[in-house]
């Protein structure tokens, strides 16, 4: 039989896939050493193309070329010690990497089999270098379901991600279920929406599976707006393949023959990387007609975004796709009855469609087997702010914040003391040190005030003003609020004017009521989410940090030192004019 | 931040658009609306198109497409002025965009912003009077590990100090 690469057919068959696999992973065998070189926008950013072509001029000048595989992959996850490379089968992590440092690492270890362990990866806490992957408390508690593919598999490659098990759970779902039996195995793996809704996907598919209708759309959300996140990011630029996979067999669940990913406008990086992945699927065959030799037809489309926010709520996203205003609609009807272009439609996450062809491939009480009771699974974190080891992570549901903060994400910079963690971006709240060990799951993090959201992870130290941080999310969402409701768009605006009053000192007795009064009010009372979440922030840090906005309020006083416009003296008066006892603060920027 | 001359010249390209007829550009953007004519829902594709080939959206543009599509004006022009990323006024040569997501806010994004306002003498949405600078903000460009952050005509810079940016704006021009 003629050798078959995916450059040179379309593959038609499972048989046909599986010999492409086959054929791949033995011409993979003759390499000794696997280069994994991070080329997430973060490390392109760091310049990781001049260690790139530092790494292959070296390997040519040491003839090494046909021994060592060099692969550009996604986001391998420590973000804020990049460039990064990874070297196989040892594991060994090198950062921030120069080209003088990579020709170096050619020499010791791929030449000479020594680790050049003063380039790996240094623990600060411990004091050491700790070369390998596997033992870097950053890693060693991740479960990498989504991300399985982003660090290893050439980013840019079909056959990498053939290799790694790639579109077999699309063949099973297709070759051998029923598309209720794919529905009833996404609702048995507990999958919920990685958005930030946390609904029920399997749940989401059932419903538009049983809505009649000839025409059905299937629609990938990667409008990933909440600041902070960058998961959905990653996995577009890092494993396109799975997305496209992934959004195959929902369609195929639900019946629909068309699909659009709506990415935003700010990933430029992402949108070219899921249309080379496209272009490539098409030309195997893998999207349009008759997939795997199937009677299945389906492509995508992709779509960008214009910088609106709220197009990441599904019913906008709708709008903005159909050439509309990006303006929420009423619900009922759900998209699953009526969406896009008035025909049933699945939206689902990013993250959520990289989960699928896992679950489906390896079953789903493996998948349900990891997280808790009422979150299975695993959630990707995007790590910032003032944490030591800033990037992203894959853990299961139900790690505690002290795991990420203390664990992985290895303690707070320059011994400050931890004071926040924001979570669910402008729609959701904060984790005090009082909750350290509540699970993170969908249910524990509502029940402390706050949300699951997409994945954003922002750690806070003393030096954080709570109001400074308040004001940022209430001009945020008063930037993005498409202004159909009053309550939404006058109701924020007045609530941002009284932090900015208590921000520059003019804050008066009343004025957390009036907030929290404000705040319900906006809350009960917008159509959509970005309303209904609006005010949460304020209502969170009202909750945990009261004595914060008394001190602005009856003290003028800022103990972050922010608000340039009070003091950063305490002051035990109330009254101008009398004398007051000053108390330097211990901690001053 | 790591910075090279050469790296920035090839990654970083001013619009060209500016050496064409209005006339050249009208007939390039007709070509695209007429591609995506009878496609559902293509008229935030084609402004983004018309935009890059344009530069900006005027009202004249604005009906031309609302024509070509058969459109309302009114619904066109709601349309461009509801999209941040859309502009019906010219934009520079490089549209510098501060990020301003919660971890460049509360890393020194504001320091940040406030040296590029100082240094180019414009406020957030203005262009300079040589036509070579836009200043914006975005919250976010997702590359939150290593705030604060920029992006120049969708190129990032990571990890920038307020006394990077001299540097930055100067590598620009090679």
């Amino acid at each position: 039989m003629a050798k078959a690469t995916v450059n040179s057919m379309r593959i038609t068959s499972l048989q046909e896939l599986e010999n492409i696999r086959r054929q791949y992973e033995e011409k993979q065998k003759k390499y000794k050493y696997r280069v994994a070189v991070c080329s997430g926008t973060g490390c392109i950013s760091s310049n990781c193309g001049e260690v790139k072509d530092a790494l292959l001029e070296a390997l040519k000048k040491k003839g090494l070329t046909e021994e060592v595989f060099v692969s550009c992959t996604g986001c391998i996850g420590l973000c804020s010690l990049g460039p990064l490379v990874a070297v196989y089968p040892e594991g060994v992590l090198y950062t921030k990497l120069t080209p003088a440092k990579v020709a170096e690492i050619v020499e010791a270890h791929l030449v000479n089999s020594e680790i050049k362990t003063e380039y790996t990866y240094y623990d600060v806490k411990k004091n050491i270098h700790i070369p390998r992957i596997g033992e870097i408390d950053f890693f060693k508690e991740q479960v990498r379901i989504s991300l399985r593919n982003c660090g290893y598999i050439d980013c840019s490659s079909l056959e990498e991600y053939l290799a790694k098990d790639g579109y077999l759970g699309l063949a099973r779902a297709l070759l051998e279920m029923q598309p209720a039996e794919v529905v009833k195995a996404v609702k048995d793996s507990g999958l919920r929406g990685r958005g930030g809704a946390g609904f029920p996907t399997g749940v989401k598919w059932e419903s538009t599976l049983n809505t009649p209708g000839k025409e059905k759309y299937f629609i990938c959300n990667a409008d990933e707006g909440i600041p902070g996140s960058y998961m959905d990011k990653a996995l577009l630029e890092g494993d396109p393949h799975t997305i496209i996979e992934g959004m195959l067999i929902g369609a195929y669940a639900v019946g629909a023959t068309k699909g659009y990913a709506y990415i935003r406008a700010e990933y430029p990086l992402a949108v070219d990387r899921l249309d080379a992945a496209i272009n490539q699927a098409r030309k195997a065959g893998l999207l349009g007609q008759n997939i795997l030799g199937s009677r299945f037809d389906f492509d995508i489309e992709i779509r960008t975004g214009a910088g609106a926010f709220i197009c990441g709520e599904e019913t906008a996203m709708m709008q903005s796709i159909e050439g509309l205003r990006g303006e929420p609609r009423q619900k009922p009807p759900l998209p699953t009855e009526s969406g896009l272009f008035g025909k049933p439609t699945v939206i689902n996450n990013v993250e959520t469609l990289a989960s699928i062809p896992p679950i489906l491939f390896n079953g789903p009480a493996w998948y349900s087997s990891f997280g808790t009771e009422d979150s299975k699974g695993t959630k990707v974190f995007s790590l910032s702010g003032s944490m030591v080891n800033n990037g992203l992570i894959e853990v299961p549901m139900g790690v505690t914040l002290r795991k990420i903060l203390e664990d992985i994400g290895g303690g707070i910079k320059n011994n400050k003391a931890f004071k926040a963690a924001q979570t669910g971006g402008p729609s959701g709240g904060c984790i005090t040190s009082e909750y350290l060990d509540t699970p993170l799951d969908f249910s524990s993090m509502q029940k402390i005030g706050t949300i699951m959201g997409s994945g954003d992870f922002v750690v806070m130290d003393e030096d954080t003003c709570m109001l400074d941080m308040v004001k940022y999310f209430m001009e945020f969402v008063q930037e993005e609020s498409c202004g159909r409701c009053t309550s939404c768009r006058i109701g924020t605006k007045r609530m941002l004017e009284i932090i900015e009053r208590i921000t520059s000192g003019a804050g008066r007795e009343g004025d957390i009521g009036l907030l929290e009064e404000l705040g319900q009010t906006i809350q009960e009372t917008s159509a959509c989410g970005l309303g209904q979440t609006a005010p949460n922030s304020v209502l969170s840090t009202i909750r945990y940090f009261r004595e914060e906005y008394n001190e602005h309020i009856r003290n003028k006083y800022c103990r972050g030192g922010v608000c340039t416009e009070l003091s950063s003296f305490a002051r035990a008066g109330k009254t101008e004019g009398q004398s007051c006892k000053v108390l330097p603060l211990t901690t001053k920027k | 931040m790591m910075l090279g001359e050469k790296k920035m010249s090839t990654m970083v390209k001013p619009c060209k658009c500016r050496t064409e007829t209005k006339k050249e550009l009208f007939y390039k953007i007709s070509e695209i609306v007429d591609d995506y004519r009878g496609k559902e829902g293509s008229l935030i594709p084609i402004l983004h198109i018309a935009q890059g080939i344009y530069g900006y959206l005027t009202p004249e543009l604005l009906q031309f497409i609302a024509e070509k599509l058969n459109l309302p004006f009114s619904k066109v022009y709601g349309v461009a002025t509801f999209y941040s990323y859309f502009t019906i006024t010219p934009r520079g040569e490089y549209t510098i965009r501060v990020c301003l997501g919660t971890s460049c806010y509360l890393q020194g994004g504001k320091k940040v912003l406030a040296q590029l306002k100082k240094q180019l003498g414009i406020e957030i949405g203005e262009t300079t009077p040589d036509g070579k600078y836009t200043l914006e903000v975005v919250r976010c460009i997702g590359e939150c590990g290593m705030a604060p952050n920029i992006s120049i005509n969708n190129t990032s810079f990571t990890n920038v100090k307020p006394e990077n940016i001299g540097e930055i704006l100067k590598s620009l021009q090679h």
